[in-house]
């Protein structure tokens, strides 16, 4: 299969593969889209219904499904995204400033102990998530934190292992020189790195940027531990709030909801494609 | 003198990374050692229960039905998304057009939010209204009712795992851009097919990558909580305990039964387990993995 396959019959049967796989892929996502286009009952309706029927009336009964999400008076949707928008701003400038930093003092910094620090940084990446967020929840809560969003994003602000790990890969892949001639220029390490590490390092700090944003904006358990008031709710927790609120979510606007929530992900992937790819195939590459 | 100035430069520069890991890793870890041998149930201070918590949970049925049914869920999930991804990455490295596309839409589902991923798979496996369902009337088969079902349950889940099969394949698509064509050439002259090419070139080529990849959804399966959760809580009709897994169980006893002895306990297990897991692997793959130039 590898190299480019030899015969057209070959190649025919690797397009029709693919072409069905791509496709099993993307149909959950289609027939989520294509639901919030439709009224309740013809998404539960006792035939299959493929498309919205009539067609004329779908852009405005979708216009409608998306209304109906939107000003849900018991589920906030506009402060959901809010909220995570906060939380995503704070927790992404944190992330990357805190572990640009650090990942400099790794790679560029000959000081005693780096060597074992560094392997505790790695270290660290094998503890889940669920062993420390007991504890957790209750040193936040000491700290007075519990009810507010701080526990979401303060923490990004000591940096994330696996991001001090990729940009130090990426800073060694630095020429020395660059920074050495700028020390004898009278740099300090502070002018190093902002005059250039952190130009000529853009690319992997967009990557670290984009991969945590994506993480705040899908993650589910740290909200749904931290965040014990509904007003706090991030749009992840939100969607599953709307689906359990008394009464039959119909289908339709549960889709339109999940839609809602996916919309902004994706546009980003068809804004970066590259860079997800490329970020994602690098680091299990190196990893 | 230098080296003494950049010493404690070194440490200022890592001091954000130092203090958080202490204060958000290193305690919790601590706490959470300590707790594992106190009954704490939150509102009152911890006592000290020696090895108790420890003890309960070989007695415990819902412990191991849960630990069980990770297991379970991991023995299966694991090798059938490998061995999907690598099948994909494979047809996509025979060069051909729009594999971009293709490799974006499989990549795209790894990017949809789980409480979203839950709320699509949730509308898809309905009993009576749901895609899949429908299409298997279609063919003359009477679906069950997937997510209420104790026996169907499983599949259910690891089906929507393997829907998030798109990152391991762009990982291994990139890999298998490494191997040097030289090595296919070889093998192609002593007359083996794409079959045997795939078996005898791209795989050992590939090896550490996918062991670096299985020991990734380890510590993955032995965490898997937000789909099974939030699908059991949108199924009031089901067994509640049908995809009941461990960090649900851990989660229950910490935030919902006030038992936070018990759920430390369960989390240094829990890490314990991944642990040894992880060594198990790379024991096996000792063999099995080629390291270029090791």
């Amino acid at each position: 299969m590898n190299g480019r396959a030899r015969t057209s019959w070959g190649r025919f049967g690797v397009h029709a593969v693919l072409i069905l796989t791509a496709a099993a892929f993307l149909l959950p996502l289609v027939w989520m889209a294509l639901t919030s286009t439709k009224t309740g009952s013809q998404a539960a309706s006792g035939a299959l219904q493929i498309l919205p029927s009539p067609l004329s009336d779908a852009p405005a009964q979708t216009v409608e499904n998306y209304r109906a999400v939107w000003t849900d008076p018991s589920v906030s949707f506009p402060l959901y995204l809010r909220n995570t928008l906060i939380v995503a701003l704070l927790s992404v400038a944190g992330m990357v400033l805190s572990s640009a930093v650090v990942a400099y003092g790794f790679a560029r910094i000959r000081w005693r102990g780096r060597g074992v620090m560094f392997a505790i940084v790695l270290a660290t990446m094998m503890i889940p998530f669920p062993v420390i967020m007991g504890p957790l929840y209750i040193i936040f809560s000491k700290l007075g934190w519990i009810g507010s969003l701080k526990p979401l994003w303060v923490p990004a602000w000591f940096g994330g292992a696996f991001n001090i790990f990729l940009l130090r890969q990426f800073y060694m892949g630095i020429p020395r020189e660059l920074d050495e001639a700028a020390r004898i220029d009278g740099c300090s390490h502070w002018g190093t790195f902002w005059r250039v590490i952190v130009p000529l390092s853009r690319p992997a700090l967009a990557v670290v940027a984009l991969f945590h944003f994506i993480y705040v904006w899908n993650d589910f358990l740290a909200p749904l531990i931290f965040l014990t008031h509904r007003d706090q709710f991030t749009l992840a927790l939100g969607l599953q709030l709307y689906q359990s609120k008394a009464g039959n979510t119909p289908w339709n606007l549960l889709m339109a909801a999940s839609t809602m929530v996916i919309a902004p992900v994706f546009l980003l992937f068809l804004l970066a494609q590259r860079t997800f790819i490329g970020g994602v195939a690098s680091e299990g590459v190196k990893g | 003198m230098t080296d003494r100035r950049e010493n404690i430069s070194g440490w200022i520069w890592i001091s954000p990374w130092l203090v958080g890991f202490l204060a958000f890793m290193l305690a919790p870890a601590a706490l959470s050692l300590y707790y594992s041998f106190t009954e704490y149930p939150l509102l009152e201070a911890p006592v000290w229960v020696g090895m108790e918590n420890y003890g309960r949970m070989l007695r415990d049925e819902v412990f191991l039905t849960a630990l069980r049914k990770t297991f379970i869920y991991g023995a299966i999930s694991i090798p059938l998304s490998t061995a999907l991804a690598l099948v994909i990455a494979a047809l996509l490295s025979a060069k051909i057009r729009g594999g971009r596309f293709y490799q974006a839409a499989v990549f795209l589902p790894t990017l949809v939010p789980m409480a979203a991923s839950a709320m699509v798979w949730l509308w898809l496996f309905n009993g009576e209204y749901g895609l899949i369902n429908r299409g298997l009337e279609l063919i003359g088969i009477d679906g069950p009712n997937w997510l209420t079902s104790t026996r169907w349950v499983m599949t259910a889940i690891v089906i929507v795992s393997l829907w998030g099969v798109g990152q391991a394949v762009v990982v291994y698509y990139a890999a298998m851009k490494e191997v040097p064509d030289h090595l296919y050439e070889a093998a192609s002259m002593d007359g083996m097919g794409p079959a045997r090419r795939f078996w005898n070139v791209t795989l050992p080529m590939l090896s550490p990558v996918v062991l670096f990849n299985v020991v990734t959804l380890i510590i993955g399966a032995m965490q898997v909580f937000v789909i099974p959760y939030i699908i059991t809580k949108a199924t009031p009709g089901g067994d509640p305990r049908a995809m009941y897994f461990y960090t649900m169980y851990m989660y229950d006893n910490a935030f919902v039964y006030g038992k936070m002895g018990y759920a430390s306990a369960m989390a240094w297990v829990q890490l314990l387990v991944t642990l040894v897991l992880t060594a198990m692997t790379f024991a096996v793959s000792r063999k099995a993995v080629y390291y270029r130039g090791g």
